[in-house]
């Protein structure tokens, strides 16, 4: 090889130096998120175990001191999560196509994405005073359908996003190659454009789901909580995020175990469905690519 | 009127001598002596306040391959895409002037541009099959017409649509599988098979082979040569070669307008205009 000149040589040190430093430090921050998260989960479940026993599943919320469990909340936060993505994910997605097939940058869509932004980044807190106001109120009561409402309004504007998105990378070429062969507008979306992003928007209704399932300001003014065990949706209902946040503060050590035990659930609701998330892209991609 | 546009079964075409010309070569090739199918009459395009064309005006015969060559920009795939009114999807492009398939005027307000699009075929630069089954890509036309009425029927379309197009004896084992598992050159014959399953009067080629190797493109190009005895094709290319090697007539834009048009062999051989000759030998300044 020919000698390198002294500048040269001293240039080139430079800038792998440069490169290990700034290598170096992604790999810091990463490690440091890393650790940070490992600190959370391993607080959430050493304390979280403590709580645990099958009465956690089988029992309803009782006094202190009478054991009891939280099969209420946990079926009050399945019913309430469940509804609220059964409202909001069909809405949201449909606006996610309007978005991106219809409106693309039409005054009305700029309109509608900045709204949907806003929506977006919204304290939850506040949906939970909207839907009090108009849900709670008027109807006479806290409610599990309030609740559902309000969690489906955290929801839509996450899935419009994440559908407006997934469908913005779905090539033109697609849209392109049906509407040569004679589709219509509504044919393309339906039938090529939907199917090709069906597991991307399938993961952003999954997040969205994990989202939800950990809200509790919403839920304070809209389905309240409730102690004992109930399906009704016209009545309070029992959640897992509020019986974390009731037990929590609460004087009582077996109470404070099952808002560990609580909070230990939705962590692993929420892996799980995100786990999940990757499984459904990962088996549609394949299904797909062939 | 309408009835022009509607797409008919292979079987109901009228059996049109294929053109009696060989293989095409520089040097012998036949005039094209096949009627025209489309008449391009005093088109002028725009793109928003941009003109891509000029005043352009063209017969394209049946049963022939009409190549439409010129540097980019040129305003070729601007011409080929109101064709079939592919510019309508664009915002703010605006076509003036008529253009006649068949006698129809395929702008007027009573054609709806899904029947133009379904009686004429496209084929684009990427191939672009969508991301289902090679079965269900060929099928997808067909069923959005309701074509067919039952599963052996399209069984049967799919057959010949894909042997049309040269692919079948490489797919027939794997129909269940995606479509974008094959390779580029097999992906173009795909979607060249997908337009053919609406048994479309003309198909539109927008440089077709450019995304491929020489061995896929020339299988493209034989399937062309093929195809042009049951179809009026019009090819957008940049090379001059393949120009030369699959039409029987070619138009020279530059700057959005058409400079010459005529039998392949004489815009190669004797081209009228400088311009042209320019071009074709790389002269083009």
């Amino acid at each position: 090889m020919k000698q390198l000149t002294a500048a040269t040589r001293a240039r080139y040190f430079r800038r792998q130096l440069v490169d290990r430093i700034m290598g170096g430090l992604c790999i810091a921050a990463a490690g440091l998120g890393l650790v940070l998260l490992g600190m959370i989960l391993w607080m959430l479940f050493s304390n979280g175990i403590a709580g645990f026993s099958l009465a956690v599943f089988t029992e309803s919320m009782a006094q202190p001191g009478a054991g009891g469990g939280l099969a209420n909340a946990i079926v009050g936060s399945l019913i309430q999560v469940g509804l609220g993505a059964m409202i909001g994910a069909p809405i949201g997605m449909m606006v996610g196509v309007y978005l991106s097939e219809v409106g693309k940058e039409s005054k009305f869509a700029q309109v509608v994405r900045f709204v949907n932004d806003i929506l977006l980044s919204a304290p939850s807190v506040l949906i939970g005073l909207f839907v009090y106001q108009i849900a709670v109120e008027p109807l006479g009561g806290f409610s599990g359908l309030a609740g559902a409402l309000a969690l489906a309004i955290i929801a839509m504007p996450i899935v419009a996003r994440t559908t407006e998105d997934i469908l913005r990378l779905v090539p033109q070429a697609y849209r392109d190659g049906a509407v040569a062969l004679g589709s219509r507008e509504n044919e393309v979306v339906r039938k090529v454009v939907l199917p090709a992003a069906f597991g991307g928007i399938l993961t952003g209704v999954l997040l969205a789901v994990a989202r939800i399932a950990g809200e509790t300001a919403p839920l304070l003014f809209t389905s309240l909580g409730n102690t004992n065990w109930s399906t009704d949706l016209t009545q309070p209902m029992a959640s897992l995020p509020i019986a974390i946040y009731r037990y929590a503060g609460s004087p009582y050590q077996e109470w404070v175990n099952l808002a560990w035990t609580g909070a230990m659930l939705i962590t692993v609701g929420v892996l799980v469905l995100n786990i999940l998330s990757r499984f459904s892209h990962a088996a549609v991609a394949g299904k797909q690519g062939g | 009127m309408l009835a022009a546009m509607t797409p008919t079964p292979e079987t109901a075409k009228p059996a049109i001598a294929p053109m009696q010309a060989p293989r095409v070569t520089a040097a012998a090739s036949a005039p094209v002596t096949s009627p025209t199918r489309i008449k391009i009459d005093h088109i002028n395009a725009f793109y928003g306040q941009k003109q891509a064309l000029f005043d352009v005006n063209l017969e394209v015969p049946d049963n022939a391959v009409t190549a439409f060559i010129g540097a980019s920009g040129c305003g070729k795939s601007t011409l080929l895409r109101c064709l079939n009114r592919m510019n309508d999807t664009i915002p703010g492009a605006r076509v003036e002037g008529q253009i006649r398939m068949d006698g129809t005027d395929i702008n007027s307000a009573e054609i709806d541009p899904v029947q133009v699009r379904t009686r004429i075929g496209m084929v684009f630069q990427k191939p672009n099959p969508f991301p289902m089954s090679i079965y269900d890509n060929i099928a997808y036309g067909p069923r959005a017409h309701k074509l067919v009425s039952n599963k052996a029927e399209m069984d049967e379309l799919v057959e010949k649509s894909l042997r049309r197009a040269a692919l079948w004896d490489e797919v027939k084992d794997r129909l269940g599988k995606s479509g974008l598992g094959l390779s580029g050159g097999q992906q173009q014959r795909l979607v060249i098979a997908r337009a053919l399953a609406v048994s479309p009067a003309v198909i539109l080629m927008d440089e077709p082979c450019s995304a491929l190797d020489p061995v896929a493109t020339a299988h493209i190009e034989a399937l062309i040569d093929e195809l042009r005895k049951h179809t009026c094709i019009v090819i957008v290319t940049h090379s001059m070669a393949q120009a030369a090697r699959v039409s029987q007539i070619t138009a020279f834009f530059h700057m959005g307008k058409l400079i010459e048009a005529g039998n392949t062999d004489q815009i190669f051989m004797a081209p009228k205009l400088d311009q042209t000759q320019d071009y074709i030998t790389g002269r083009f300044g």
